[in-house]
């Protein structure tokens, strides 16, 4: 399968499964819709990023490496737009966004590359 | 007494050294010698190169037509054929510097090493059998690992050779599953003790008694060979269930190892979070 296809979707599944965790915190239940939706795009967003990277280079390292780069950073996006509104959740955002977009990334350099036709 | 019987075994080797008049050869020594003929160093006067040359016993060129005709880079080149003075045939090859296999895996290898080998044996095969060409004696002394890390595969197709008893097929008429089950023995042979149990398997089907339960085609056997290095199951064996978990998790474990990371990392925050 292509790899900007691969990490599309593994940023999609990936991200909605860390969105639905804010299920397990009460005081998100309220806007659980708003954060599945924005937890599927920002990694979708890491996987169209990493999926590019891993049709330029093929490595597991750096596409690992990238991923989580990647991650951390939208995660970062993310948290600093919650501290905007008065919510400290740097650590509970970051951390599991830097361990999703290490998966995506991986996934995107482990999903087969098209056979050119010469 | 002494002189003359050095003198007359000087004179018998002499006289058993083949004429090259009017060829561009010129004799250096003796390589080794086989069913068929005899292998020298020689020098090519023309090229200023040296050569393997192989001085067949009789007049027919034997397997220099066969040879030739497979290019690969696992076969040695045969650089021209002909006939001696005496009516002997003759053909000139590349003159490989490397090891014996089987002294070539007594060293300390690793086992992708040792695999990168007689896959690249297997290529060779691979390319002979499309051509309708089969080796008969594969055996580890036939297979010279070269300098630089390339690997031949010496001593094709000899009608009369019969076969070195722990690498010939049993069937009393070799065909190209008779060279599967060289090609297992091989394997056998260049895996270390105990050697993992799939590719033991592999070695096994190949050399099974009965020709029909070998592989098909050296290009099953091959891609055998790389399922168990991709880490996927081999056709050749049936792994019992904790087998099949295990090779699941090193196939997959830097990804398992992260989603664990994942599933910690958010159990953590959950209970740090509730504090």
């Amino acid at each position: 399968m292509n790899k900007i296809l691969v990490g599309l979707l593994a940023g999609l599944i990936l991200g909605a499964i860390d969105g639905a965790t804010a299920w397990f915190y009460p005081e998100t239940r309220p806007v659980i819709g708003g954060i599945l939706v924005g937890s599927s795009f920002k990694g979708m967003l890491v996987g169209l990023a990493s999926g590019w990277f891993a049709r330029k280079v093929q490595s597991t390292k750096w596409g690992i490496v990238v991923g989580a780069a990647l991650g951390l950073l939208f995660a970062f996006g993310v948290a600093a737009m919650d501290a905007a509104k008065g919510r400290q959740h740097y650590l509970e955002i970051m951390l599991p966004g830097f361990i999703t977009g290490a998966i995506i990334g991986f996934s995107t350099q482990r999903a087969s590359t098209p056979r050119s036709a010469s | 007494m002494d002189l003359s019987d050095s003198v007359l075994d000087h004179l018998r080797v002499v006289a058993a050294l083949p004429d090259l008049t009017g060829t561009r050869y010129e004799l250096e020594g003796e390589i080794g010698r086989g069913g068929m003929g005899v292998v020298y160093r020689a020098r090519d006067r023309q090229l200023g190169r040296r050569v393997a040359l192989k001085v067949l016993d009789s007049a027919l060129a034997g397997e220099a037509p066969l040879i030739a005709r497979l290019e690969h880079p696992a076969i040695v080149p045969i650089y021209e054929a002909g006939t001696l003075p005496d009516g002997r045939a003759y053909y000139a090859m590349k003159l490989v510097a490397g090891t014996r296999l089987d002294w070539y895996v007594a060293k300390s290898l690793s086992l992708a090493e040792r695999l990168r080998v007689v896959r690249r044996v297997g290529e060779a095969l691979a390319l002979a059998h499309s051509r309708g060409a089969i080796h008969r004696d594969l055996k580890p002394q036939n297979v010279m690992v070269g300098e630089f890390g390339e690997v031949y595969v010496m001593d094709w197709g000899v009608e009369a050779v019969a076969g070195t008893p722990a690498f010939r097929a049993p069937e009393p008429s070799l065909d190209e599953r008779s060279d599967i089950y060289a090609l297992g023995a091989l394997l056998e042979f260049v895996l270390p003790a105990p050697p993992p149990p799939a590719l033991g398997a592999i070695a096994r089907k190949a050399m099974n008694a009965d020709r029909s339960l070998r592989y098909p085609d050296v290009t099953a056997w091959l891609a055998d060979i790389e399922r168990f290095q991709e880490g996927l199951a081999v056709e050749a064996w049936r792994e019992p269930p904790l087998h099949k978990v295990r090779r699941f998790w090193s196939r997959n474990a830097l990804l398992l190892w992260l989603l664990t990371a994942y599933a910690a990392v958010k159990f953590l925050l959950f209970f740090w979070g509730r504090r």
